[in-house]
């Protein structure tokens, strides 16, 4: 006890430490009107793409449902008729929900799907009051069509969507950049074992 | 002979009442900010610019809040326990000296002679209202809290008397005036470098700061006395414990640090230049007090006993010994 209360030098040590950290850098986001940078490839909200001549890109073959582990995708296809044609295949999906609820946000239903349709968003605000709310249905996932064709699922936007907000100001932190790092490491991984070329894919409709 | 003794006596106490609410709201802000700033975080900023508003907030919140009382509790006691600490706390600035004018007159609500008996005596009955808390909130965390804040302010004062004894024979005064002019050339730190460390330890003991906050305790005792509190009443002790720490510090200043002299010579003392003297060396207390509660862990219960009673006491009680020797052999010294 005398040992430890007399150590007047661990006292000074400790004094100091806590009186130089005032003056420190904060590392603090102050979230809602500072937003943190993502890395381009996080994992979010769901959007369903389309063509650009407007066309979906769902063919409503439900092998997102499947691959979803949380069991979060319910997909009821249609067929196409020549006089409304949905997609440019055979079938479309008539109904398309995802329940953000138990979505896991594990990024299987993209990598399932064929034609690139669904992809996961950097968007991460989905706070609701309503259970009901987070089951996202086509009018919420669908790309409205005068937005374009929706985000390419390798070439996402570097950072924050603009429907995020007015970005205040974006801290650059090393979460960040390593997590941007790491994903993107994987990428270029798994391309070369796909024995393709990373890049765009090309929008098969033009 | 213009107004009442009455009249004007109220209106200073009013005054120095709204200064000391004010004081405390924001030393409670000043507290979070800098404890915010020494753990790397920006502290309270949402509400107003800089957070300046959080106070007013919390007053909101607080006055708002249900006010529970338990099944078990002894409801006259239990209520009127935090009016004890409260009016404890705040009667002790009815007689601290903020400054002084060019002819002499204190800058105080009431001047009383023996004005540092007065606030130990007011500061030992507020002791009552946390043990009462404690034991009539009919609940185990409180009753422990309460038990160690009697052992605690026991033990501690002790020492802390024994710590102002020193000054007082310096001063051959108890009167808070009479100090603060003995200090007039060499603040009384400087003789009594021993008493003022005594001061400071037992300071933050009797204001159960930490790291002597064992009354509190929130890890092991939850809140300790105030642990069944909600509300208001909660406020209240949360009120008195923030007083209870400017008074101590304003009592550091006159004793230990020369009031409202000024720290240069040279420079103007009294009036409103002495205000901000001692306003300045309060808030450098009030600092310190933050600071140090940022710094230590809490102590351990039988620690801080051997500590009050093998270290402080003896070393206080031979500064006291050796003060009266010098000051009796050598009485042009003090």
């Amino acid at each position: 006890m005398r040992k430890n209360l007399f150590n007047v030098g661990a006292l000074v040590r400790g004094f100091s430490t806590t009186f130089s950290y005032i003056f420190k850098k904060k590392p603090t986001i102050e979230y809602p009107s500072v937003k943190k940078q993502h890395a381009p490839r996080f994992h979010g909200l769901h959007e369903l793409r389309r063509y650009g001549d407007g066309k979906e890109r769902c063919i409503g073959c439900e092998l997102c449902a499947i691959a979803c582990p949380a069991n979060a995708i319910t997909v009821i296809g249609a067929e196409n008729t020549p006089l409304d044609r949905r997609s440019p295949g055979e079938r479309y999906a008539a109904s398309y929900e995802i329940d953000e609820l138990r979505c896991i946000f594990c990024g299987l239903c993209e990598e399932a799907c064929p034609t690139d349709a669904i992809v996961l968003t950097p968007r991460f605000e989905m706070a609701d009051y309503r259970r009901g709310a987070f089951v996202y249905a086509k009018d919420r996932l669908l790309v409205p069509p005068e937005a374009g064709v929706g985000t390419p699922p390798d070439e996402r936007p570097n950072g924050i969507p603009a429907d995020l907000g007015a970005v205040m100001r974006v801290k650059d932190t090393v979460d960040v950049a390593q997590g941007y790092e790491a994903t993107n490491r994987g990428h270029i991984l798994k391309t070369q074992r796909r024995g393709l070329a990373a890049g765009p894919i090309a929008d098969q409709s033009s | 002979m213009s107004a009442p003794i009455w009249l004007i006596v109220l209106i200073k106490a009013i005054v120095v009442l709204a200064v000391v609410i004010t004081t405390f709201a924001y030393s409670m802000l000043f507290e979070r900010k800098i404890m915010g700033w020494m753990q790397l975080r920006p502290g309270p900023n949402r509400v107003g610019p800089w957070g300046l508003l959080q106070p007013a907030a919390d007053a909101v919140k607080m006055i708002f809040k249900e006010d529970l009382t338990p099944d078990t509790a002894d409801p006259l006691i239990y209520r009127l326990a935090p009016f004890i600490s409260l009016v404890c706390a705040m009667g002790a600035f009815a007689i601290i000296p903020f400054s002084a004018s060019s002819d002499g007159t204190l800058w105080s609500v009431g001047n009383v002679n023996a004005g540092i008996l007065f606030v130990f005596a007011l500061t030992s009955i507020g002791v009552y209202g946390i043990s009462l808390a404690g034991w009539a909130s009919g609940s185990k965390f409180p009753l422990l809290g309460s038990v160690r804040a009697t052992a605690q302010m026991i033990s501690y004062e002790l020492s802390m008397t024994m710590s102002v004894i020193g000054v007082v024979i310096l001063a051959g005064s108890t009167a808070l005036g009479t100090i603060v002019d003995a200090q007039h050339r060499v603040w009384f730190i400087v003789p009594q470098i021993v008493g003022f460390i005594i001061y400071l330890i037992t300071a933050v003991a009797e204001t159960n700061r930490a790291p002597f906050d064992l009354v509190e305790a929130e890890t092991e005792l939850v809140g300790g006395f105030h642990t069944e509190y909600s509300g208001l009443r909660f406020g209240l002790f949360f009120i008195a414990e923030y007083l209870n720490m400017i008074t101590v510090s304003c009592l550091a200043t006159l004793l230990f640090l020369g009031g409202w002299n000024s720290p240069i010579p040279g420079l103007p003392s009294g009036g409103f230049v002495g205000l901000i003297w001692f306003l300045l060396k309060a808030g450098l207390f009030l600092f310190f007090y933050i600071w140090l509660r940022s710094t230590l862990p809490r102590f351990r219960y039988d620690r801080l006993m051997d500590f009050g009673w093998k270290v402080l006491l003896p070393v206080a009680t031979l500064n006291l010994i050796l003060t009266a020797v010098v000051v009796a052999l050598w009485p042009a010294h003090a």
